[in-house]
C-alpha cells in the first residue's frame, strides 16, 4: 500500500511491469520488491527444500527469498533479487522453484514430509545402492530443491571489465562512507567511493532523522552535489565491492544496465550488463554498514513478516506501508524506530512486542514486555502471530510483522585475507579486527557504531588518518549535527517451543537442524555448515548466520566467540561469471593469428589448421578430390618431383646482434655455432637445464655479430623468454641483443628439384649451387625489394626458404605458387609437409615431447664436449644414456592390415597387450605416397638396437592391432643427397 | 597482486610470468649432487621467497622479486641481470 505524499519521491512518474504475467504499476525509483508491495503483494517465491511460501524479507542485497527471474531465453536471469533490482518500464519477473505457479507448488508436499527432510537427509538416505545416486537420486533431488535455472543457452550480454586507482577507497555512502569520502575529497586525495544502490546515502535513505537540522535525505543530496563537483572524486554507484585482495586491490561489481531494458546490453550495443572492477587502492575505508538479523520463532519464515529496519525503508523511501495492521517484534531499541515512523505516518500499530522486561514505552503504541512472538499463523501470508507473555499466550491479527533480533556490522571484506572478526558483547555482534585487511580502517555501523552521529565521526576520523599515512595534510572536519542514540539490546536468537523455526530462510535451515547438526557432532561452525547448508547459496547466510552459530554455540555449551565464525570469501553478492570473464570469451578467450598467405590460401579453398594462435593452411582441395589423402599425396609429390609452396612464417625468428651473439648460441645450444661462416646456417638443438630437449630449429649467420634463429612454431614464444633469461640472469656481461621478429618477416618454403628454376626466374640475380651450397644463405633482393635466402630443407629436397618484409607476404606468395603451378607444382599445406617430414625423419614437437634426450634421438654427436651450454651436466646423468632409453626408430606394416596412428602403443609380438609390458609409442604416422603405404615414427625401448625386429602395435582409441617392422627413421633418400643436389 | 618493476614502474602482476626460485647456476664441473639439487630441489617456505617473475608483457627484464608467499608482500625488486645467479665460471 502506498501512502500519499511518504517518501523521497511522491510524485514519481508511474511504470507498468508484470509478476508472474500480472500486470502492475509501480513508480520510477521504485525496486521491485517496493512496487511488489506497493501492489500488496508479498507471495514471491518458494523455499528452497520445502517449497513453502515465502516472500519479501529484506530491503537490500542480503535477501535470501524474494529471488525472480528475468528475461528468457539466453537474456534469462535467475535468481535476482527483487529487494535490488530497479524497476523499469515493462520489466518482466517471475518466481522460481515452483511448479505449476507460486500459488499453487505441487512441491509443497515436501512441507508435509518435513519431519523426514532434517539436516542430513540426503547424505543419510540416498547412500544405497551406489549405482542410484548418479542416475536416479541426483537427478531428482536437483529438480526438487534449487533456485533458478538457466537456459542452456549462451550468453548474449556484453560484459566489461576495467581498472581504478585511488588514493582511497570508500566503500558504502551512507552516513560514514559520505563523511570519509568529502574528507579526503576536500583535502584533494583521488577518492572512489563505490555503492551498491542506485542512490547514496545507505541508511540514510530510510530514515526519518535529521542532519544539521536538515532532513537526513536532504544532507545527502547535498553532500552528493559536493562530491560530484570534485575532479578528484569518483562516484561509483550500483557498484558492489566483491573481494579484498592483496596490496589494496579490491573488486568490484558495476551493474551497469540491470535497471534497464534489456536491449541496452546486447552483444553490439552500447552498454555492458556489468562491468568487473579491479580497484588499487592506496587507502581504504569500509563504510558497508549492518545488516538486520530476523529472529527464529515458529513458522516465522510466512510472507508477511519481514525485517523492522526494511519496514522502515519501504516507509520512508518509498512510501510503502507493508500491511494495514502492523505489528512489531524486536530485542533492541532500534526496532522501535519503526514502530515510531508508522505511527507517525498513519499505519496501524497493533502491537510491540519486545523481549526485554526494560524495553522503551511509548505512547504512540502499545508495547508489551518480556514477551516473545512463538508462532505465526495465515497461509501464504500472514494473518496472525501468537505473543507468548508473563500474561500467557495470546493470539494478535496481523497482516505484516517487522521483526528485528539486532544487528550485524558487515565485517565481510574484512575477512577475505583470513582475519576473523572480534565478537562485542555490548552490541551481541562481531566487528573487524584493526589491521584485519592493511591499508584498510572501518568505520560506522559495519565497525558496530550504530548512532549517525558516531558513523559521521569514525568517516572523518578513518579518513584522516588514510590522509595522514598518505602524507596529505587535512583539515580537521566539522562534524554535522545528528542523532546519537545509544544502540540498547538483549540477546534473543530464537524463540524457544516446538515447531520449526527458522535461521536460513533461503536453506530452509531450522533451529531445529543445527541442534541436530551438534548432536551428530558436527559441533565445528564448519562443519555444521556443510551438514545443514546454513549460509550457502546466493545470501551466503548475511542475516542468519550469526544466529545459528548462536544456536549451535549454545547447543555446544560453548560461547558465541569460542564458536566463531566460518570463512568469509568472495565474492560479497553474486556476480555473473561472465563479468569476470569480459574480454575473455570467443575470440577474446583465443586470438586468432593469420599469415599474410591466408587470404590467398582461403581463395584456394584452403583447410585452416589451428596451431597454437595460428592458422595454417592444412591442405588444398582441387575439384574432383574427394578426400584430403587426395590432396595431401599430390601435394607430396609437387615437392618430391616438381615444386612447392608452403608459409612457415609461424616459426619463431629472432634476431640476435651483438660482440658476444657466437659464444652466448654456443652456451644456449648444444653444439657450437661461433665458428659457424658468415652465410651458413646451422640445426642447433637446444635443452633445458634438466637435460631434456627444449627446442630444435636452424640459425643463420648473417654477419660477423649477426645471426637469425627460428625456432618451432610452438615454442616461440618459451625459446624467447629462456634466451632473455640466460642473457640477463645468467650471462648479463655478455653483449648480445635479440628481439622477435617472427612478424615482421613472410617467409616460404621453395621446395622440390625445380625450386631453384623458380627462384632464379624471380630474384633479381641469379643463384647456383656455387653461390648458394646446401645451408647457405643471405641476402637476396626480388623486384628491388630486399629479403633473405635460407638454403634448408624440411623435406629433404633441394629447397629453400624466402623471406620478404611481411608486407610483401601475399603478393609473394601469390606469385610463388602461380610460378610454381607452371612448372608442374603449387602450394602444399601442413598435410602435406608432415608427410614429407615423416618420410625424412626429421622432428617436431610430437617428438621432442618434454620426455625425449639428445641420446633418444641419435643426436647425442651434437652434444658439444668442449664447452658448457645450459643442461650439459644433467643430459649426461645415469638413467638418460642407456638401452633403457626409449629411442626415435621407423616403423611400416608387415601384416594384412596397414593402418599406423600416433598416440598407438608398441608390444613385443609375444607378450601380452598390457601395460607393464609396453615397448614404446608411436608419435607421428602418415600415409607415404612414395612408399604406397603407411609409415611412422616413434619411441622403442633400445630401438637402435632393434632394427629390422617385428613389433606389435595397438591402439586401443582407434581399434587398430597392427604387426610393424622395425626400421630406422629415415624412409627416403637415406644419404640426403637429394638436398645438397 | 603488483611488482614494482625496476624500469617500468608497478605494474599488475598479469604482466608478469612466473619461474620459480631464483637460484644460483652451479658451476659447469659441479658434481651431479649440486646440479640434481639445483634443478629438483626447492625451499617452500611459508615466508619470503626470493624468485624469478618475467615482464613479459612490459620490458622484458627478468626480475629478482623478494616476496613473503604467505603475505604476498614484497620486499625486495632487482634486475636478475644485478642478482648474481650465474654461477662460478
Amino acid at each position: 500500500m502506498r501512502i500519499a505524499g511518504k517518501g523521497l519521491a511522491p510524485e514519481a512518474k508511474s511504470v507498468s511491469f508484470t509478476f508472474n504475467g500480472r500486470h502492475l504499476m509501480g513508480q520510477e525509483g521504485d525496486t521491485l520488491a517496493s512496487a511488489l508491495l506497493a501492489n500488496g503483494v508479498h507471495l514471491v517465491g518458494r523455499s528452497f527444500k520445502y517449497h513453502r511460501p515465502r516472500g519479501i524479507l529484506t530491503a537490500g542485497s542480503e535477501e535470501p527469498n524474494a529471488l525472480v527471474t528475468l528475461g528468457h531465453g539466453p537474456q534469462q536471469d535467475p535468481n535476482q533479487r527483487a529487494t535490488t533490482q530497479e524497476l523499469f518500464e515493462g520489466l518482466e519477473a517471475r518466481s522460481q522453484n515452483c511448479w505449476p505457479s507460486v500459488e499453487h507448488d505441487v512441491m509443497a508436499l515436501n512441507n508435509l514430509a518435513a519431519p523426514f527432510f532434517g539436516a542430513g537427509f540426503y547424505y543419510k538416505t540416498f547412500m544405497w545402492p551406489a549405482a542410484f545416486w548418479e542416475k536416479l537420486y541426483e537427478p531428482m533431488i536437483r529438480r526438487a530443491a534449487g533456485l533458478g535455472a538457466l537456459s542452456g543457452e549462451a550468453d548474449t550480454d556484453a560484459y566489461e571489465k576495467a581498472y581504478g586507482f585511488c588514493d582511497l577507497l570508500v566503500i558504502g555512502s551512507g552516513p560514514a562512507g559520505l563523511m570519509a569520502a568529502l574528507t579526503a575529497g576536500r583535502a584533494g586525495a583521488d577518492v572512489i567511493m563505490c555503492e551498491e544502490d542506485c542512490r547514496l546515502g545507505g541508511r540514510l535513505l530510510a530514515e526519518d532523522e535529521e542532519i544539521d537540522g536538515k532532513p537526513a535525505h536532504l544532507w545527502v543530496a547535498e553532500a552528493e552535489a559536493e562530491l560530484e563537483a570534485m575532479e578528484n572524486v569518483r562516484l561509483m554507484r550500483r557498484t558492489s565491492v566483491t573481494g579484498a585482495y592483496d596490496q589494496g586491490t579490491y573488486a568490484a561489481l558495476e551493474r551497469v544496465s540491470h535497471h534497464l531494458p534489456r536491449s541496452h546490453s546486447l552483444k553490439g550495443s552500447h552498454l555492458p550488463r556489468e562491468c568487473f572492477w579491479r580497484i588499487a587502492a592506496k587507502r581504504t575505508v569500509l563504510a558497508a554498514g549492518a545488516i538486520e538479523r530476523p529472529v527464529a520463532f515458529r513458522n516465522n519464515d510466512r510472507p508477511g513478516i519481514m525485517m523492522a529496519g526494511a519496514v522502515r525503508a519501504y516507509l520512508n523511501r518509498w512510501g510503502v506501508a507493508p500491511g494495514e495492521r502492523m505489528t512489531l517484534f524486536a530485542n533492541n531499541d532500534d526496532a522501535h524506530r519503526t514502530a515510531h515512523d508508522l505511527v507517525k505516518s498513519g499505519v496501524h500499530l497493533a502491537a510491540v512486542i519486545d523481549s526485554r522486561h526494560d524495553a522503551p514505552e511509548s505512547d504512540l503504541y502499545p508495547v508489551i514486555k518480556g514477551a516473545q512472538v512463538c508462532n505465526s499463523g495465515g497461509g501464504k501470508q500472514l494473518e496472525s502471530i501468537t505473543v507468548r507473555s508473563v500474561r500467557g499466550e495470546e493470539k494478535i491479527q496481523t497482516d505484516c510483522l517487522a521483526m528485528s533480533g539486532g544487528w550485524n556490522p558487515s565485517v565481510h571484506l574484512t575477512c577475505h585475507l583470513n582475519a576473523r572478526p572480534a565478537w562485542r558483547r555490548d552490541i551481541l555482534g562481531f566487528v573487524p579486527e584493526a589491521g584485519a585487511v592493511p591499508g584498510l580502517r572501518a568505520a560506522g555501523a559495519c565497525n558496530g557504531s550504530f548512532s549517525t552521529a558516531g558513523a559521521l565521526r569514525e568517516g572523518a576520523e578513518a579518513a584522516l588518518a588514510a590522509l595522514n599515512d598518505l602524507g596529505l595534510a587535512a583539515a580537521t572536519q566539522e562534524l554535522p549535527q545528528a542523532e546519537d542514540a545509544e544502540y540498547r539490546i538483549a540477546p534473543l536468537w530464537a524463540v524457544p517451543g516446538k515447531g520449526r523455526a527458522w535461521l536460513d530462510f533461503q536453506n530452509d535451515v531450522t533451529v531445529k537442524d543445527v541442534k541436530q547438526a551438534a548432536v551428530e557432532n558436527f559441533r565445528s561452525v564448519e562443519h555444521m555448515k556443510r551438514y545443514t547448508t546454513q549460509g550457502m547459496a546466493t545470501d551466503q547466510g548475511k542475516n542468519s548466520n550469526v544466529a545459528a552459530l548462536a544456536v549451535l554455540a549454545d547447543a555446544n555449551g560453548r560461547t558465541i566467540p569460542e564458536t566463531g565464525t566460518t570463512t568469509f570469501r568472495p565474492p560479497f553478492t553474486p556476480m555473473a561469471i561472465g563479468a569476470m570473464g569480459a574480454g575473455a570469451a570467443d575470440e577474446g578467450f583465443k586470438p586468432q593469428r593469420f599469415l599474410t598467405s591466408h587470404e590467398a590460401g582461403e581463395a584456394r579453398g584452403a583447410h585452416q589448421l589451428e596451431v597454437g594462435l595460428w592458422y595454417r593452411a592444412a591442405y588444398f582441395p582441387k575439384p574432383g578430390e574427394t578426400n584430403w589423402r587426395q590432396s595431401c599425396d599430390r601435394e607430396v609429390m609437387y615437392v618430391r618431383n616438381a615444386v612447392g609452396i608452403c608459409d612457415v612464417s609461424t616459426l619463431g625468428k629472432i634476431d640476435i646482434q651483438g660482440a658476444d651473439a657466437g659464444k652466448f648460441l654456443d652456451f644456449v645450444y648444444t653444439n657450437g655455432f661461433s665458428k659457424l661462416k658468415v652465410g651458413k646456417t646451422r640445426y642447433g638443438l637446444m635443452l633445458r637445464e634438466d637435460g631434456f630437449i627444449m627446442d630444435d630449429g636452424t640459425t643463420a649467420r648473417l654477419g660477423e655479430h649477426h645471426y637469425v634463429m627460428t625456432t618451432t612454431t610452438a615454442a616461440a614464444g618459451q625459446v624467447m623468454a629462456h634466451l632473455e633469461f640466460v642473457s640477463q640472469a645468467l650471462r648479463p656481461e655478455w653483449d648480445v641483443r635479440f628481439t622477435s621478429v617472427t612478424e615482421q618477416w613472410a617467409q616460404f618454403a621453395v621446395a622440390g628439384p625445380k625450386s631453384r628454376e623458380l627462384l632464379n626466374g624471380l630474384l633479381d640475380e641469379k643463384i647456383d649451387s656455387e653461390s648458394w651450397p646446401f645451408m647457405g644463405c643471405g641476402e637476396i633482393s626480388v623486384m628491388g625489394i630486399k629479403g633473405r635466402l635460407f638454403r634448408i630443407s624440411f623435406s629433404g629436397e633441394e629447397a629453400y626458404e624466402l623471406a620478404l618484409p611481411a608486407g610483401y607476404g601475399d603478393s609473394l606468395y601469390r606469385l610463388l605458387v602461380e610460378r610454381a603451378e607452371a612448372l608442374g607444382g603449387g602450394a602444399y599445406g601442413m598435410e602435406a609437409l608432415n608427410v614429407l617430414r615423416i618420410e625424412k625423419g626429421f622432428i617436431t614437437h610430437a617428438e621432442i615431447n618434454g620426455t625425449v634426450t639428445a641420446f633418444d634421438l641419435g643426436m647425442q654427436g651434437l652434444m658439444s664436449k668442449k664447452k658448457d651450454f645450459i643442461g650439459k651436466a644433467m643430459a649426461t646423468r645415469p638413467g638418460l644414456l642407456g638401452e633403457e632409453r626409449m629411442q626415435l626408430i621407423g616403423l611400416k606394416p608387415v601384416g594384412a592390415v596397414k593402418e599406423l596412428s600416433a598416440g598407438a602403443h608398441l608390444f613385443n609380438p609375444e607378450d601380452p597387450v598390457e601395460r607393464i609390458y609396453d615397448q614404446g609409442y608411436v608419435t607421428s604416422a602418415g600415409f607415404s605416397p612414395l612408399m604406397g603405404h603407411m609409415i611412422a615414427l616413434g619411441f622403442l625401448k633400445d630401438g637402435q638396437n632393434r632394427i629390422g625386429d617385428q613389433i606389435r602395435l595397438v591402439d586401443h582409441m582407434r581399434g587398430l592391432d597392427v604387426q610393424c617392422e622395425v626400421c630406422e627413421p629415415v624412409f627416403y633418400d637415406t644419404e640426403g643427397e637429394r638436398a645438397r643436389g | 597482486m603488483r611488482i614494482t618493476c625496476p624500469l617500468c614502474g608497478e605494474r599488475d602482476r598479469r604482466e608478469f610470468y612466473y619461474k620459480g626460485a631464483a637460484l644460483e647456476r652451479p658451476a659447469a664441473e659441479a658434481d651431479l649432487d649440486a646440479w640434481h639439487a639445483h634443478v629438483h630441489l626447492r625451499e617452500n617456505p611459508a615466508g619470503e621467497l626470493e624468485e624469478l617473475w618475467y615482464h613479459e608483457m612490459g620490458c622484458n627484464s627478468w626480475l629478482r622479486v623478494t616476496r613473503d608467499t604467505a603475505t604476498h608482500e614484497i620486499t625486495d625488486v632487482v634486475l636478475a641481470a644485478d642478482a648474481g645467479l650465474g654461477g662460478a665460471r
